[in-house]
């Protein structure tokens, strides 16, 4: 089928013929007619790959702590929260600009993760389903925290000028702040990478991954190991809260709405790095097309549906790595 | 005794019968259960709103507003020489929970009125405790309408009223083609049926209508959309935290508000301060009150409410004046209700919520100039004000009906018939109770 069919629903016309569809484009006479077919399925793919770099952000520290150390952390979606009141008390309190309150959240966050895997999941690496009800638990107390500390109304994060404008590149419509977001991804997704698969620190916790006695007895320090891991990804959580706080809102309950998208993307990819970046690139793409060519209540139903029906199959994920679990 | 078996078939029946239908023996009407006032006793309400939780935000909020406006009440002699004394309980954003604390603040507390909620689903949830006992219930916020309960008093603008001058305005200043966002629940798509009702007349043309599920903060497709759809302005009704999502990424994805602004019925004082001025500036919000509006009662609400300890949060919003205006309300109705009693003593719910019909709150006393409470459905006469958000975050009203606008709940389903103060009269002379 031509795209311009595809296109055609509910028996409208989406544009006129003669429309002229992107100021930048619309003005070359060979590129009109053509970019009138593309250009609304091409915006939705590449808003689908901004949507799949959003998702992976927040799942991005929930995937290293389930996938190298098997700890579901439902407290997940509160280190999300901590990294956007980090960034949020920084600049209000001290006047840091946001570029800065970006790496000060990683720290921050990552500080308190770490407390928290020395002060309570330690003793619960052999209990998973504990560890399930205590970082719940740990949930509940941080946005109780938060919420007797700073309020309960929403807070405000000021970005840079920059940031709330956008880009035209021909029929291509973009916002600067989607941008960055997805540039940041993509270098956090290769730092981690990098880390995992290119230094003696990746070594050691792919080691204590497979096995965590067998790694000991080389003379590694898995408990140390565990914590470092658990203390990078809260420190994620952290960026991606001090991004999701500009996106949307910062609120002490902003953590529950991404906590689920995170769990989605890391168990359709199955707990590896490269397994979330494909399923929150599949999730993205769907969700955003999906609401083009329907409607967004509708984009959501399909899309959960397509991830049970996918589950059924493969309950593992996509890319489960052949391992052996604790 | 000799329990024999026959004996045992005999009575068994009996008691099942007496523990299943208790009301054949207990003395079980309204009366007995529902709260009266005492004289030389407080006053009991109940404030029932979220203090944890997604609905939070706003529903924090009206408890320190209702609490001030009691304290203001209280200081001032009370009601009929009663003080006013609030159970204040948190309803945790569970719509279960609003159920369960509704029955037990008035079983257990005895209170005489309830004031709560903010959203249409808690409403719908302690509904019908609030009816089987006759209690009150004040509603201090919008709603959609279509609903005709004699224990209600809703002092927020009904969608009839919300959207009445706001679409003529905007197609007016900005030209014809409107694009329809709302968040994915019953009051945005009953609103935007109002709403089309006045597109029509105002002859504007509706070019697109899309829903984003509650607390969804990905507006990109919807953006794209609108895009391509190229209104010349849109008309929101997405609430909560969702609204700020769409207002920022509406400047981030290169939309001009001059060109293509934003006419809202929710995106208030409180919500343009989470977004950001610049988010906010220059976009459009239809509501009764503002904090800007110019008066001598305003200054001095504003003034003294920032000033008191409930005062904490630096802003008063329309949700949070309705809410205020509510305790006036409850106040007047029981004076009203006490008066034809000839006295406090014996007051019931039902007693206030009958005398309430056609209260008025004076300019003197309401932030939002005079209203008054209609008489047949127990809903608030008002003027609803269209304001344009400033570069400061506050709201210039650019204008404002003229005269007090009548409640309608029914406007839309004229086939329904016509809400009474003793219930719904369909066309065909039916009464129909208590009907949500």
């Amino acid at each position: 089928m031509p795209p311009s069919r595809l296109l055609k629903h509910k028996g409208r016309p989406r544009h006129a013929p003669d429309a002229q569809w992107r100021r930048g484009i619309g003005d070359v006479a060979l590129g009109n007619s053509l970019s009138a077919d593309i250009a609304p399925i091409a915006n939705a793919l590449i808003l689908g790959l901004s949507i799949a770099s959003i998702w992976l952000i927040a799942a991005l520290g929930l995937a290293i702590i389930y996938g190298a150390i098997g700890v579901i952390n439902m407290a997940h979606g509160e280190f999300i929260m901590l990294g956007a009141y980090t960034s949020y008390a920084l600049q209000s309190f001290f006047g840091l600009p946001f570029l800065l309150c970006i790496p000060a959240a990683f720290i921050v966050v990552a500080f308190i993760g770490l407390l928290l895997e020395r002060g309570l999941i330690r003793y619960l690496y052999k209990r998973p389903l504990d560890t399930l009800l205590a970082t719940w638990g740990v949930s509940l107390v941080l946005t109780q925290l938060v919420r007797l500390t700073f309020g309960s109304d929403p807070k405000y994060i000021a970005v840079p000028e920059m940031f709330q404008s956008n880009v035209q590149l021909g029929f291509v419509n973009l916002s600067v702040l989607r941008i960055f977001v997805f540039a940041l991804t993509i270098v956090l997704v290769a730092a981690t990478a990098f880390l995992f698969y290119r230094t003696r620190f990746g070594m050691q916790v792919r080691a204590v991954m497979q096995n965590k006695e067998m790694a000991a007895s080389f003379g590694i320090n898995a408990d140390r190991v565990y914590m470092l891991t658990f203390a990078l990804g809260a420190g994620l959580a952290g960026v991606a809260g001090s991004l999701l706080g500009v996106l949307a809102i910062v609120l002490p309950t902003m953590g529950t709405a991404y906590v689920v998208q995170a769990f989605l993307v890391v168990v359709v990819g199955g707990g590896t790095i490269l397994g979330s970046v494909v399923a929150s690139g599949l999730t993205g793409e769907f969700q955003s097309v999906l609401a083009y060519v329907t409607n967004e209540t509708f984009a959501r139903f399909l899309l959960y549906l397509l991830i049970v029906v996918l589950l059924r199959f493969r309950p593992a994920g996509l890319f489960a790595p052949a391992k052996a679990r604790r | 005794m000799d329990w024999s078996r026959r004996k045992i078939l005999k009575t068994t029946p009996l008691a099942a019968a007496a523990i299943a239908a208790p009301h054949l023996w207990l003395p079980m009407s309204s009366d007995a259960w529902g709260a009266t006032l005492k004289k030389g006793e407080p006053i009991k309400v109940g404030l029932l709103f979220s203090l944890t939780g997604a609905l939070a935000v706003p529903e924090e909020d009206s408890t320190l507003v209702m609490q001030y406006a009691i304290d203001e009440i209280n200081r001032n002699g009370g009601v009929a020489g009663h003080e006013i004394q609030p159970i204040i309980v948190d309803a945790k954003s569970d719509f279960n929970v609003y159920a369960e604390k509704a029955k037990e603040l008035i079983l257990r507390n005895k209170v005489i009125a309830i004031f709560g909620c903010y959203t249409s689903a808690s409403r719908k949830s302690i509904l019908p405790a609030v009816m089987s006992q006759n209690s009150l219930l004040y509603y201090p916020t919008c709603y959609e309408g279509a609903e005709c309960t004699q224990n209600t008093i809703c002092t927020g603008p009904l969608a009839n009223q919300h959207s009445k001058d706001l679409i003529p305005y905007m197609v007016q200043n900005f030209g014809k083609k409107v694009f329809f966002v709302g968040s994915n629940y019953v009051w945005p798509k009953e609103s935007n049926k109002n709403a089309k009702v006045w597109l029509n007349a105002a002859g504007g043309e509706l070019v697109g209508e899309e829903y984003i599920p509650l607390g969804s903060s990905e507006f990109g497709p919807i953006l794209n959309k609108i895009r391509d759809a190229k209104p010349n302005f849109i008309f929101s009704t997405v609430v909560g935290a969702s609204d700020i999502s769409l207002h920022k990424q509406f400047k981030q994805e290169g939309f001009k508000v001059d060109s293509m602004p934003i006419a809202s019925l929710t995106t208030g004082e409180i919500e343009t301060r989470a977004m950001g001025n610049e988010f906010g500036a220059g976009h459009f919000l239809s509501a009764p009150y503002f904090q800007g509006i110019d008066n001598p009662t305003n200054h001095k609400f504003v003034e003294s409410f920032l000033k008191s300890k409930y005062g904490k949060n630096g802003v008063t919003h329309y949700n949070m004046e309705e809410t205020y205006i509510s305790a006036y309300v409850f106040k007047q109705g029981l004076e009203a209700a006490a008066q034809k009693a000839g006295g406090i003593d014996g007051v019931t719910s039902r007693m206030i919520r009958d005398a309430s019909g056609g209260v008025k709150i004076e300019d003197n006393i309401s932030p939002e100039g005079l209203i008054w409470i209609d008489d047949q459905n127990f809903n608030t006469w008002l003027k609803p004000k269209i304001g344009q958000c400033q570069a400061d975050g506050s709201f210039k009203i650019v204008k404002q009906a003229e005269s007090q606008v009548a409640p309608d709940p029914y406007s839309i389903y004229p086939d329904a018939g016509v809400c009474t103060s003793v219930g719904l009269k369909a066309p065909d002379g039916k009464l129909r109770v208590n009907v949500i």
